[in-house]
This record gives structure tokens, sequence and C-alpha cells, in this order.
């Protein structure tokens, strides 16, 4: 019921397809900064889109805020704050780095020292292995005495 | 009447998938034969349910009978056939019966092509398949069942949305269902293994094959998406990071280390329980994906009309399997001995090295994914992760693994000196940086980026064909030894070449793509990376549900001409949506792409998008060879030999 | 024998399905406004009644406010509406009607369809203002305390049940405050 409400309010719905626009600029490296601004910055209205590939009103709305601003001679930086003055962090698919998205940005990095840990104590484990190669029927021999004894466990 | 006997053959199947969950593992367990046996044949009842169940449903589509609420909701009777067909599958209950087919078909799969492996085995193998089979059957039944009357019943259908409407997405789900419902495979080997004590390196060497077709899949069925989604979405991106693509995409990659675990497992009995607890996971993640894709938790550009119901039902199941599958692992892998010896330097660490970058990459992923509800579940707010956090995380982590895999292929298992390496490494490592920068310096400008995809993709290749020689020691190639080569190994080589395919594919395509947003009035050109885009005008056309709009632009090269393209703007009239159809002119080493905006000015003058893609087509090609590759190695001899 | 080790996937499990569990309560497509907590922006609108006159928040100051944004083009204001009229007739708060991107001509048509709740409708027909308060969806409503800050952003229509459960007490809390 709730999302089945919210599909009422949303202002456009069949938004899916690239809002294409024809837009002139002053010199190609603001053109370059409104292509990234657009790319990074999130439609709120959409399923998961950005600016640049929504067609919805919101999104036109937006694309056109950031233009005028890029056009006033904005920074980036001035933009994206407008944007989240207004709208929230929910605005940006670079999320910015700070106390609640610590996790987020270390994690990866977190990942891999866990790994390494695991995989140097591994690797230490099994250099330091005393077994020697068994021979298939060694090996026949000790499993069947493994699942005798585990059969043993299990009914003890 | 069909429809009530579509779901009657359903019930059927859901009797049949108790059965099989029950009936076998009690066999098992208390060794009754006759219990045990009952488990081929009840799979091939359940397959033969599930298809009677999903080919009336596919009747009613094809009969435009819209008493049945589901085809109301998405056919329509001027949908071509084919469409109506693939309607079937188009939203969430019919693609979820699909899910339940799939199954069948696996379950049926492994009872028909297991006749070497015990009976015992395979019939704890197929419980375990038809105890995941009554999870989606009761799914069905209960939340979404497909087959529900709609009273009194409307003259006309809604219509299939028409993103659907197009010949990749015939194809998309049944490839990639057939990948995620494969792993079911792996899965209940694995499960079987546990639960029998038996984690030798039998299993490993039975679930092989079924985990490597099943990978192929996927791999096809994702690639396929990808593919889909940059024709018909008209915004040129091949991958978006989306929650329904990561969901796609981290089963990919478990199952991607799994095979290569698999290989330790089964070749030195090694890394058993970490085996294990991978087939566990590469399923857990493709059940979670369907639970990210269903329940409305994520907000996704292919997400099904969603439900917090029916996301609570998949959770309570996802509880269920993998609660109960990792709590058997807790207690069943502390049993597990293996004490093979391996040096740092050996086959066995580069495949462990290959394991944990893999898992990393996942475990990436899936906090991305996550992280915004992780952040709302705390109250802190809605945060969007998407493809800047993704790009810049992933690929440091793909770099290493794909530099790595180079090596991993020819060293030896158990212990291998640096010293015999060595010298063969400096030399490629040389030659590939030489021809990377080649490669690099015939793009347009010389990236740091470029040079290192172009450097990594020649080094994987040149040390694929490294390995493949070495194998032949100092005999050298014969024909005879090329016959003798088992196939797996020729697969494990194409399926890396494919790799590197694919990484020069992504590297360039990020790098040196261009793209403009142009206003053209009939006769006026652009010129876009040395093409010139001429628009000669737009008309009117009608379809059989649309009508619209198509422009004819003439592409050119020092004024010759390359392409005709002819894009689309449809209006389709019962769903009242507007699509762009883009116009794609494929080359091998580029494409170029036109798609529609809005009319502009009264002198018809239309707002187009144009699009200069180089290397794009290798990242579907590599895709393919990987695929191709994965299957020569699935089907290799030694496989459907009785050890 | 259970180790620890082996004990850590499941553990891991656990509270990725308490996750899940709380993820199916929210809805990730309502999205808090940072405005929440901040002075309500200004604007200087024209009336819907008399577009020659313009409206700014200045006038309310001291006062407890709500800000709706609404359209003639919204079904779900529609389903607000009578909301909006019943809680205009216990008269306890300002309401003023933010008419965004529509015309004049529906848009009076409408409240004299469905009855007028505002004490004062404003129009903002390019959206302007409207992208100040980070309006992203219609209808929104704002709850301004005295001092011109926003304490509250419903996104959605409002109910009848949240016009008891939540409108009328913090209204009434706001009411309260010097």
């Amino acid at each position: 019921m709730r999302i089945f409400i919210f599909l009422f309010i949303v202002l456009q719905l069949n938004s899916v397809y690239a809002g294409v626009e024809f837009r002139q600029f002053e010199r190609a490296e603001l053109e370059a900064r409104y292509n990234v601004l657009i790319d990074e910055l999130r439609c709120l209205v959409c399923q998961n889109q950005n600016l640049k590939d929504s067609n919805s009103d919101l999104a036109k709305d937006m694309r056109d805020k950031v233009y005028q601003m890029i056009s006033e001679g904005k920074s980036n930086q001035q933009i994206v704050d407008f944007m989240v003055e207004r709208y929230g962090d929910f605005v940006l698919y670079k999320p910015p780095f700070k106390t609640t998205t610590l996790l987020l940005w270390l994690g990866p990095l977190l990942f891999f020292v866990i790994a390494m840990i695991v995989l140097f104590r591994i690797i230490r484990q099994r250099t330091q292995t005393e077994s020697v190669e068994i021979t298939a029927a060694e090996h026949q021999r000790a499993q069947a005495l493994l699942k005798s004894t585990l059969k043993k466990d299990d009914a003890s | 009447m069909i429809p009530e006997f579509g779901q009657f053959a359903l019930i059927m199947a859901l009797i049949m998938a108790i059965l099989l969950a029950t009936l076998p593992l009690i066999g098992a367990a208390k060794n009754i034969p006759a219990w045990v046996s009952v488990a081929r044949p009840l799979a091939q009842a359940q397959l033969l349910s599930l298809t009677v169940s999903f080919g009336c449903l596919v009747y009613v589509f094809i009969q435009n009978d819209f008493s049945v609420l589901y085809a109301v909701n998405n056919s329509n009777t001027r949908l071509p056939l084919e469409f109506r067909i693939s309607a079937v599958w188009g939203a969430h209950e019919g693609s979820l019966l699909l899910w339940a087919l799939t199954l069948g078909v696996w379950t049926s799969a492994v009872a028909v092509f297991s006749k070497k492996i015990p009976d015992v085995m395979i019939a704890r193998v197929l419980s375990v398949m038809g105890f995941i089979s009554i999870g989606f059957i009761l799914f069905i039944l209960v939340t979404s069942n497909p087959f529900e009357r709609i009273f009194p019943a409307p003259l006309e259908g809604r219509d299939l949305n028409p993103l659907l409407q197009d010949f990749g997405l015939i194809i998309h789900p049944p490839m990639l269902y057939m990948g995620y419902v494969g792993l079911s495979v792996a899965f209940a080997f694995a499960i079987a293994a546990m639960l029998a004590g038996k984690l030798d390196a039998a299993w490993a060497r039975w679930s092989r094959p079924w985990t490597s077709i099943a990978w192929v899949f996927l791999t096809l069925g994702i690639s396929l998406g990808s593919w889909w989604a940059y024709y018909e979405l008209g915004w040129g991106g091949w991958w978006f990071w989306d929650p329904v693509e990561n969901a796609s995409f981290m089963p990919w990659l478990v199952a991607t280390a799994l095979i290569h675990s698999l290989a330790v497992t089964e070749k030195r009995g090694s890394l058993k329980a970490w085996t294990v607890l991978l087939a566990i996971f590469a399923f857990s993640l493709s059940l979670l994906g369907t639970f990210l894709v269903r329940s409305g938790v994520l907000t996704s550009v292919h997400s099904f009309a969603s439900d917090p119901e029916r996301g609570l039902f998949i959770l309570i199941f996802l509880v269920l399997v993998v609660g109960s599958s990792l709590a058997l692992y807790a207690w069943r892998a502390p049993e597990i001995k293996s004490n093979t010896r391996f040096s740092w330097f050996s086959k066995e660490t580069a495949l462990l090295l290959n394991n944990i970058l893999l898992v990393i990459a996942t475990a990436t992923i899936l906090l991305g994914t996550l992280y915004p509800l992780i952040i709302d579940a705390l109250n802190l707010g809605k945060i969007s992760v998407g493809p800047p956090y993704f790009n810049s995380v992933f690929v440091p982590i793909m770099v290493p693994l794909v530099a790595l895999m180079s090596v991993g292929v020819f060293i030896r298992w158990k212990q291998d000196s640096v010293q015999r390496v060595k010298k063969h490494l400096l030399i490629y490592l040389l030659i590939s940086l030489v021809l990377g920068a080649l490669s690099t310096f015939a793009m347009p400008t010389f990236t740091l980026g470029a040079m290192i995809g172009t450097t990594l993709a020649w080094w994987v290749v040149l040390n694929m064909g490294y390995s493949f020689k070495q194998r032949f020691k100092a005999k050298g190639i014969s024909w005879d030894g090329l016959k003798k080569t088992p196939r797996a190994i020729y697969g494990m080589h194409i399926a890396h070449v494919g790799i590197a395919v694919f990484t020069v594919g992504v590297t360039l395509t990020s790098i040196y793509s261009t793209e403009k947003d142009v206003m053209l009035t009939p006769g006026g050109s652009y010129s876009l990376a040395g093409y010139d885009f001429k628009f000669a005008g737009s008309k009117r056309i009608v379809g059989p549900n649309y009508h619209g709009e198509r422009a004819h632009v003439i592409v050119s090269k020092d004024g010759e001409m390359i392409a005709d393209l002819e894009p689309e703007k449809r209006i389709y009239t019962v769903q009242r949506s507007p699509m762009t159809e883009a116009a794609i002119d494929a080359g091998f080493f580029r494409d170029l792409f036109v798609a529609m905006g809005e009319p502009r000015g009264d002198q018809g003058g239309w707002a187009l998008r144009l699009y200069h893609k180089p290397f794009i087509r290798w990242i579907w090609l590599g895709t393919l060879i990987m695929g191709f590759g994965g299957l020569l190695a699935a089907t290799d001899k030694r496989y459907r030999k009785v050890k | 024998m259970l180790k620890v080790k082996f004990l850590l996937p499941l553990i891991a499990f656990v509270l990725l399905v308490a996750l899940l569990a709380a993820g199916l309560s929210n809805d990730p497509r309502k999205v808090p406004s940072p405005l929440v907590g901040k002075p309500a922006p200004d604007f200087k609108l024209p009336l819907l009644n008399d577009p020659t006159v313009t409206f700014s928040p200045q006038a309310l100051k001291g006062k407890v406010w709500l800000l709706n944004i609404w359209a003639s083009w919204c079904n779900a204001c529609r389903a607000e509406h009578p909301v909006l009229n019943e809680l205009a007739k216990k008269n306890i708060v300002a309401i003023v009607g933010f008419d965004y991107k529509d015309t004049n001509a529906e848009a009076r048509a409408w409240l004299k369809k469905l009855g007028n709740p505002y004490d004062v409708v404003v129009t903002d027909q390019k959206g302007l203002a409207g992208f100040d308060y980070g309006v992203y969806g219609v209808p929104e409503t704002f709850f301004i305390d005295k001092k011109g800050i926003i304490r509250y952003k419903h996104i959605g229509p409002i109910s009848f049940q949240d016009l008891d459960k939540i409108v009328i007490p913090l209204i009434k809390e706001l009411q309260a405050e010097k």
C-alpha cells in the first residue's frame, strides 16, 4: 500500500529513457563539467537514475539549474552544495566522506586487511604442515577410519 | 479451464517437491533403498507438472485470455506473438514461475546426468533441490499466483511494458535464471556432502561441471542484460551498478571463485571447508538477489512491482535455506581435515588469492548495495551509492586479480620456484608494457588508464599462450598432443583470454567514448570523433501497437558514406509511454549510436544524442569467449567418467 | 565440536537478515528533507486570486503555519484535499497553499469544486521557489514554527489517520512553544 500510494506522487513515471537536450556552452570545459555533474547527481523521483539518463520533469528542472549555475560561473562544489542543501546527500551518487559513510569508504580496505591476515595465517600453517603426500590407498584408508570414528561420535 | 488446469499442475508440482524433499532424504538417512530410488522419478514428475503449468500460462497469453489478471496487466491483443510469449515472464508472477520451471529443469538434469554418482548421494542432492522448489512454488501459490482470474474480464489488456518488447528480453531472463538457479546444484551437492559427512574430493568432482555450466549461463545472462540495456535504454551505457545488476553480479563473482576453489579441492584435497562455504554463498547470493529485486527495499530501474509482503515471504525462505545451511556448516565444517601442504609460491596460493580477491570484490559490492539500507535502518537519513563509488573501489581490486591470474595458470601445484619463472615473467612483463604502450599510442590521446588496461590485456594473452605451450614441454606442439589435451585445459585458457578481451573493451570504451546532444534541422550535420552525422529528416511511422517518428541520419567519414541510421521515437498506444529506439551501427572497433530526443522548432528539427563508442563490442565479445571457455571446461570427458 | 571460526558466516547472516527485515518497513523512495531544522526559505510569489499581488512568508512571522504543495494535475492531492478541508475547519493553524507548476485557471476551478482550505494560495508556475524547498513530489507539506523554522516535512498525501496521529499533535506542540 505504502509504495502503491507513492506511485501517485511521483511527477512523471514514464521517464526511463534518456532526456536528450540541446545546450550551448561558451567553452568545452564548461560542457565537460556539466556532463560530469548530471552524471553524478541523482534524480530524486526516478528509480535509481542520474539526471542525465532521466526524462522526468524534476530531472529536467535540475539539469536546467545545473546548466544555469554553470553559466553563472559557479564552481562544481557550489552546485553540489546547492543541491545537497535542498535534497540532502541522497542526490549524490558519490556519497561524501563523513562519519556515517566511514564504513562505506573504508570497508573495502578493511576487507583487504582482514583477508591478508587470513591469507598469511593459512599459508604459514600450510607451509609448516608436517604431513607428507599420502598415496591414494592410504587416503582411502584414512577416510574409512575417519568415517567409522564419525559414526561412533554420532552414536555417542 | 486452462488457467485452473495450470494452477492444478502447479499444486501437483508442489506435492512432487514435498515428496522429493522428504522421502529420499529420510531414505538416505535410514537406509531405505526404496525411498532413495523414488528421487529420480519424482524429479521428472515435478518437471512435468511445472512444464504443464508453465505451458498453460503461455497458452493464456497466446489466446489473449483476459479473464486472467496477470495477462490483463501484461499483454494486449495487438502485441506481436513473440512478445505475447515473452510477456509470460515480463513481470513478477510469471517470471517466478519461470524460476520454478528452471529449477525443475536443473533438478531433472541432475537426475538424468548423474547416473554414475551413488544413488544415496543423488537422493540427498535432489532432496535439497526439492526443498528449494517447495519454497518457490509456495511463494507463487500464496503471494503471486499468475493464474488468478478477474471478473468481469476486460476486453483488452494493458499491454506489456514497452521496454520489455524486445528480442533481448525474450532470452535474457531465461538465461539469467538458468545461471541463478544452476548455482543451486553446487549448493545441493555441498549440503548433501555435509549431510552425509563425506566432505572429500568426490563431491567437488561431481559438482564441477554443474558449477561451470551454471556459470556459463550466468555469464551470458548478465551479458545479455547489459547488451539490452545498452541498445534499448538509449543511454549508451552498458553497466550502471544498479542494485539489480549487482544482485546478478555478486553470485557471478562468487561462482567464479567457486569454480577455482573446486579445482583446488578436487585436485589437491585442499580448501575443503572453504569450498563448501563458497557453494553456499553463491546460491545464497542468488536468493538474496531475488529478495532485493522483488521486495522493494531498494529502488532500481529494473525492479518488479514490489510488495513488502512478498519481501517478507522471501526473507523467511532465505532464513530457512541459508540459515540452516550455515548452521549445518558450523556443525560439520570443524570435522573437515585438510592437511595438504603447499608452499607460499604455488598454484594453491595463487588460487587462494584469486578467491580472496573475488570475495573482497563481492563483499564490497554487497556493502555498497546495502549501505543505503543500513543508513536508513539506523535512522541516519538517506544516501545514494552509485557508479562513482563502485568504479572507484572495484577497479583497484580487479587490476591485481587480472594481473595475478596470468601467473596462476602456469605455476605448479604444491611448490614452484620463483627462480624457474622469474626470467619468463620479466620478459613477458616487458613485452606487455611495450605492446600496451603501442596500443595506447594508437588511440586518440595517451592516458594512463588505457595504458594499464591494454598492458594487462596483453599480459593475460601472452601468458595464456605461454602456459598453453608449457603443457607440451620439450616435445613441442603436435597435432596428436593437441588432440590429447583435455577440453578443460582449452576451456580454461580460452576463458581467461575472454577476460583480456573484456578488459580492453571496458577500458577503451570508458576512456575514449564521446557523446553529444545536438539540435539538427533536416539537412544539418554534426561531426563527432571524425564522423559526420547528417540529419536527413524524419517521418511518421505506425507500428502494431505504437506510432511514432523515425529519423534518418546518414553517417559518413571523409566524405565516404558509412551507415544509414534510423532511430525511432515511439509512443505505445496502450500505456501511452514514449520510448526511444536507438539506431546503432555496430563495428568491431567502434559503435555509432543515435537516439532521438524531442522535436525542436517548426522546421522539422530534432534534438538528437550522438555517441561514438570505441571497442564497446569487445565487452560482450569477451563475455562470449568466457562463456565458450566455460562450456568447453564443463563438457570435459573427465567429468563423465567414474572415478 | 563447534568452533567460532565456522560460526562466523552464520552470525554475519543473522545480522544481514536483521538489516533486511528492518529494510522491509522503510520506504526507499521517501527522502527526508535536509531543510528540517532550518529556516523556511523565503519567496515572493503571486497570489492565485490576484496575480498582481505577491505574498511572502515574512507576513507569517511569529505564527505556526503549514506550507502545502499541491497542483490540480496531481491525483494524490485529490485524495488529500478533504483532509485539508477538515483541518481548515478546526481553525488551529494557518495553511498556505503552494500551487506548483500549474495554470491559474485550472487551480481556481479545482478549489471552486473541492473547497478551499487555504488561508492564502501562492502560485509557482515555473517551479523555481519549489526548487528552494526541495520539492520532488506533490503533495508535500512543510510545518513551520513561530521562529520560521521548518520542523517537519510530510511527504505524500496526508490521510485522515495522519491528521489525528501526526498533524494535529504536532501543530498543538508547535503552538505551545513560545
